[in-house]
């Protein structure tokens, strides 16, 4: 049967900056199908999809709806087209109805009355099978439901074609099961659905085709039939890149830090950290592996304090008098207080970290103003040890007395993990410490790294970029959906098998248990 | 009587705070904390006067309304033109909203100053001729509705379309998204730096005859203008204390009025004696009930009675 292609992407770019987000990408979605989007963090997926629904404009090439050339630079413009799409984060107003939510935006020239609307979202939902109350408020439902909102407002609109950006990635097996189903009467229906996602199962249980984008660049489109998981995270994670990352034999490996069965459950109910056990050793790099949102964060802000848990304990064996405490329902100055010395450089470098409208010296003092005697501050030592890190990681600064904000990203990276490093720490947390710099700056931080395992620190490496995590950590623990799915050898395990811990589902281990 | 008297001063002088509170709701309700709604209203108050003072040499020749009307042209147009420059300042140029209305206010009230005394030293204050024009069409009747002026209506309807359009239209539903959740509305293509300009412009111009209602009927007097910023004040509190209901404002302005005459009133109408250094202290009664409404709606957490979720929240398109 021949399809009827109902859009068309020719040789998208799309830069921010330096960094180019897609690169001569060229795709196309047919009537009445369901192409899967697959690619791992920061391949592009969404930036892709976005250009589609007029959030961003391409910086080059062409997208042709039922053959036409098109300039869509708006939402408003894709809607003309009939394009909507539906985000990871809901877009919706929390104290209206459904129903307000749903013909928000919407220009018809008939006069606005909720209930008319109300009843075609009623029409809408029962043609494709969902299930939702028109005039309850945002604020009171489910995810799921929310997310039902936000399919319904896209075919309010008489959308024929649906972007759905990770939709199954806040909900349930049951929950995903439902909307497959609806989504199978959409494509029943003839309208093309296009699923971002990195779920391989899912891939392959819901999709037609598959376009697997990786690093930004389109790599092929594959029939769902003649796909399976191998192949595809194989395309998906690419070819092993050598980075030549010193990597030494870890010395004399003690047990520091212990986390046992650690659970915590977010405000939505959902399970963010769910029974996490590992250890981490001195003189060791554990790497920490995942999908963005897996719970990495959370995890690193349970251990220092910053999270509660519901479950689970984590013990430290400090190596000073070798007691073991446990650092739960500890906050960040307690577990100082007991001599645990947790460094911690998050995710967010200048929103958590540093301050960027104070200087280095100063930001230097955010971690030791409490040593002072006086009620004085001593700009003295601050000042020293903010001269002896510009220095030692020839950081690019006119001074010490500049502006932070005023650093280029790399740079106020080194500032952020030279302070945490100073601190002589026992463990060392890092999070995603090279996002954003270049090459020499990250060897810069890996050396750095590296000099803190030899002397017997233990260091805990959330990253990104498989290829650095398979060359500097010595073991890995690769964690999906809050779940550890594999603590592997860094020196032995190749990237499609981690590629695949972090992408196979819940259902699947139950299955192989 | 007194207690009539008082009932019907209190509404009288509540005019000015519903006035003022709906222009500031409206715009609040796009996101934008107007703090320069004091300098606002002066201004609105000072362009009317200009305008009414223009007029001056036609009074005898031109029908009483015509000069009404024109007045609030002008009056609208004046705040309405420091609407579109807290505007552009903090939607275009994405400026602090705090800062810019702080600063509208400090600008607003020395400029109505400095015209308003240029106005009375030129002319003997020759724009309270309108003052009659402005009391009817029932004209000076005291002790009862009639009292009322012609801007008392305006504002009474004003606040009830105000209700009706941001309630019942399809406008209104746009206009409290872009307040609610700006990235919301820009997603399915509502003009969202539109909506806020043209929002806090109606506004500015709404709060303006807020100003000029105080000079030109409530007070009517050559010295009226130098009070317009603490009322000002009062009119954001009542946007509080109303908790963002235009419909809710028109009672919550009677209370206002109430609270803020009180001490005129308190020992004719309560027997109660105060000590005249005490007295003053009970104008900051309006205040003190708007931090009770305040702690009470914070403890219920209804999310029907919080502030726009945007309020306050510069919103940049291109952030991710």
């Amino acid at each position: 049967m021949s399809k009827e292609i109902a859009l068309e992407m020719r040789h998208i770019t799309k830069r921010f900056g330096k960094v180019v987000a897609n690169h001569d990408v060229n795709m196309e979605i047919y009537k009445g199908e369901i192409l899967s989007v697959l690619g791992e963090n920061g391949c592009g997926k969404t930036t892709l999809m976005n250009m589609i629904a007029g959030i961003y404009y391409p910086d080059e090439g062409q997208i042709l709806v039922n053959g036409e050339e098109v300039v869509i630079s708006s939402p408003k413009d894709a809607f003309r087209y009939k394009i909507g799409m539906v985000h990871q984060h809901f877009k919706l107003v929390d104290v209206f109805t459904a129903s307000e939510n749903i013909v928000l935006g919407d220009s018809g020239e008939k006069k606005y009355n909720i209930k008319a609307v109300n009843e075609r979202v009623l029409g809408i939902t029962k043609k494709y099978g969902f299930n939702i109350d028109p005039s309850k408020k945002i604020y009171e439902m489910s995810v799921s439901e929310k997310q039902t909102v936000e399919i319904v407002k896209v075919l309010y609109k008489n959308a024929d074609i649906l972007i759905l950006d990770e939709p199954t990635a806040v909900l349930t097996p049951q929950e995903t099961k439902k909307l497959f189903s609806v989504l199978r009467n959409m494509r029943a229906d003839g309208k093309s659905i296009i699923i971002i996602t990195h779920k391989l199962h899912e891939v392959l249980e819901i999709s037609d085709r598959v376009a697997v984008l990786r690093k930004g660049e389109h790599i092929a489109t594959i029939d769902t039939k003649d796909a399976n998981e191998s192949l595809l995270t194989e395309m998906m994670v690419g070819a092993k890149v050598e980075l030549n990352i010193h990597r030494s034999e870890p010395k004399d490996p003690k047990v520091l830090l212990k986390c046992e069965h650690l659970t915590s459950i977010n405000d939505e109910g959902i399970k963010v950290l769910d029974d996490i056990s590992f250890e981490a050793k001195s003189g060791e790099i554990l790497g920490i592996a995942g999908i963005a949102g897996s719970g990495q964060r959370e995890l690193l802000e349970a251990i220092a304090g910053l999270q509660p848990l519901n479950e689970g304990a984590i013990e430290y064996n400090n190596p000073k008098n070798n007691e073991v405490v446990n650092l739960r329902d500890k906050n960040p100055l307690q577990i100082r207080n007991l001599g645990v010395r947790l460094s911690f450089v998050p995710e967010d470098r200048l929103g958590m970290g540093l301050v960027g409208n104070m200087d280095i010296t100063d930001n230097m003092m955010l971690r030791s103003y409490r040593k002072g005697k006086s009620i004085f501050l001593d700009r003295e030592k601050p000042r020293n040890l903010a001269e002896q890190i510009i220095e030692s990681l020839q950081v690019n600064t006119p001074g010490v007395n500049t502006p932070l904000r005023r650093l280029s990203g790399g740079n106020v990276q080194k500032v952020l993990v030279g302070r945490e490093i100073s601190s002589a720490p026992k463990v060392l947390m890092v999070a995603y410490p090279v996002r954003g710099l270049d090459i020499n700056s990250s060897y810069t931080i890996y050396n750095l790294l590296n000099s803190q395992k030899e002397n017997g620190v233990s260091i805990i490496f959330v990253g990104e970029d498989l290829d650095v995590l398979l060359e500097l950590c010595d073991r890995i623990v690769v964690i999906n959906s809050g779940r550890v799915t594999g603590i592997v050898d860094g020196r032995t395990i190749t990237k499609e098998e981690v590629g695949l811990l972090m992408t196979k589902s819940r259902d699947e281990e139950v299955e192989n248990a | 009587m007194t207690i009539v008297n008082y009932l019907l001063s209190a509404f009288s002088i509540g005019i000015i705070f519903l006035l003022g509170a709906t222009g500031e709701t409206i715009t609040e309700k796009v996101g934008h904390l107007n703090l320069g709604i004091p300098g606002i209203m002066s201004v609105g108050a000072a362009g009317g006067c200009l305008m009414l003072r223009a007029l001056y040499p036609v009074r005898e020749s031109c029908p009483g309304f015509i000069i009404v009307i024109l007045g609030l042209l002008a009056c609208f147009f004046a705040a309405g033109l420091l609407g579109a420059f807290y505007s552009f300042l903090t939607v275009t140029l994405h400026a602090n909203q705090n800062v810019t209305g702080l600063a509208l206010t400090t600008f607003g009230v020395g400029i109505t100053k400095f015209i308003m005394s240029r106005l009375t030293k030129i002319g003997a204050h020759e724009y309270l001729y309108a003052l009659p024009m402005f009391r009817a069409p029932f004209s000076n009747q005291t002790n009862s509705l009639k009292y009322c002026g012609v801007m008392t209506y305006i504002a009474l309807f004003i606040a009830v379309a105000t209700s009706y359009v941001l309630y019942r239209t399809k406008v209104g539903l746009n206009l409290r998204a872009v307040g609610e959740s700006a990235g919301t509305a820009d997603a399915v293509g509502i003009n969202v730096s539109g909506y806020k300009y043209v929002a806090t412009i109606i506004g500015s111009g709404i709060a303006g005859f807020g100003g000029l209602y105080y000079i030109m009927d409530y007070a009517g007097s050559q010295e009226a203008y130098l009070s317009i910023e603490a009322f000002g004040w009062l009119s954001i509190a009542l946007v509080i204390f109303s908790l963002w209901k235009p419909v809710v404002c028109i009672l919550g302005s009677f209370v206002f009025g109430l609270l803020y005459i009180l001490n005129a009133y308190a020992s004719t109408i309560f027997n109660v004696k105060l000590p005249m250094e005490l007295s003053p202290a009970l104008k900051t009664l309006p205040y003190i009930v708007t931090i009770v409404v305040l702690i009470i709606t914070s403890t219920k957490k209804k999310r029907e009675n919080q502030p726009p979720a945007g309020l306050g929240i510069t919103y940049f398109r291109e952030e991710r």
